[in-house]
């Protein structure tokens, strides 16, 4: 299935879970945060969410602003 | 003497800070000149964006300001609602670990200017969702009062529009603001040399807080040091009590003797 993390899209497998999305990504899984389709996941809840096609996945960071 | 600034920390939401510059991040061309920016101007508190993760990118400005000890300050930039503001600072806490944020909303791309409309809205839900607020806010006194009345920990006017340089348009608008609230008020945008943080500090705001005209002066680290001079000088001669103007010379020498 085809999911879209930060814009690009990425072929996984079925129902991946939210946390090996996000490592395909980032080798850190601390301070970042992620929103499946606009809703805030907690860390903890990565490994339980499993994602669906088409669905969009924001894998955000702290960078220099302000 | 007594070292005058050590009785006189900046207070916000219960923590002390001995520095009264916050000294943002943005606009460096390297996160090795930010450092030494940051060196320089003494902050300890800075803020940062929320943007995608770059797979490609070297080295953080998380790590820099870990390095140094600098408490981060996540702000809700380039958001235009309250919603999309709300969504940034949740962002914010689960990356960072703060509940403490820099709260922008702002109208359009041209001014960067506050939508006071959607600023309060989201000012709002993010103490209700026990956020510490620190609200990027127009220099209206009227709004600042509400700002303060829906929990927010300060207010933070502008001086002139973001990364204009052109320093504080309406010093009267600073102080009713200072007048008009018990909330520490920061200075927030628009300066442009060390006088212009000076003369925040005059008018008697509790800080000042600025990025480009250090991160984007031919110097920064030198401005840094300047701005961190020019906020401890406006301080002392806020607290000191400045003469009144006068029309007329005023003879500082005693008469002469006939």
């Amino acid at each position: 299935m085809q999911i879209v993390i930060n814009g690009n899209p990425h072929e996984v497998p079925d129902a991946t879970s939210l946390d090996r999305a996000v490592a395909l990504i980032s080798e850190s899984v601390t301070g970042i945060a992620v929103a499946v389709n606009g809703d805030v996941v907690s860390r903890m809840a990565w490994p339980r969410v499993r994602l669906a096609q088409g669905d969009q996945i924001e894998v955000l960071t702290a960078v220099q602003g302000g | 003497m007594a070292e005058p600034l050590t009785d006189d920390p900046l207070v916000l939401a219960g923590v002390k800070f001995s520095s009264r510059l916050i000294m943002g991040t943005g606009g460096t061309t390297s996160l090795d000149v930010l450092g030494r920016a940051l060196a320089a101007s003494g902050t300890e508190l800075t803020t940062v964006a929320i943007r995608r993760v770059d797979p490609g990118a070297r080295g953080s400005v998380l790590d820099v300001l870990a390095a140094q000890g600098i408490r981060v300050l996540p702000n809700t930039a380039g958001c235009f609602t309250a919603a999309e503001a709300v969504r940034t600072a949740r962002l914010a806490a689960e990356a960072l670990g703060t509940k403490w944020v820099k709260l922008e909303v702002i109208a359009d791309e041209i001014t960067l200017l506050p939508d006071p409309v959607e600023l309060l809205d989201a000012a709002e839900q993010l103490v209700a969702l026990g956020f510490t607020v620190l609200p990027y806010t127009n220099d209206d006194p009227v709004l600042a009062k509400r700002l303060e009345q829906a929990g927010c920990a300060a207010v933070m006017p502008l001086g002139s529009p973001i990364g204009s340089g052109l320093g504080i348009r309406n010093p009267h608008n600073i102080q009713l603001m200072v007048q008009a609230v018990s909330v520490p008020v920061i200075l927030d945008a628009g300066i442009g040399t060390a006088s212009d943080a000076s003369l925040a500090m005059e008018l008697g705001c509790s800080a000042v807080l600025l990025a480009t005209a250090v991160t984007r002066a031919r110097d920064p680290e030198l401005m840094a040091a300047a701005m961190r001079s020019a906020v401890i000088a406006g301080r002392l001669a806020y607290r000191a009590g400045r003469i009144p103007r006068r029309h007329y010379a005023t003879p500082s020498s005693p008469p002469v003797d006939s």
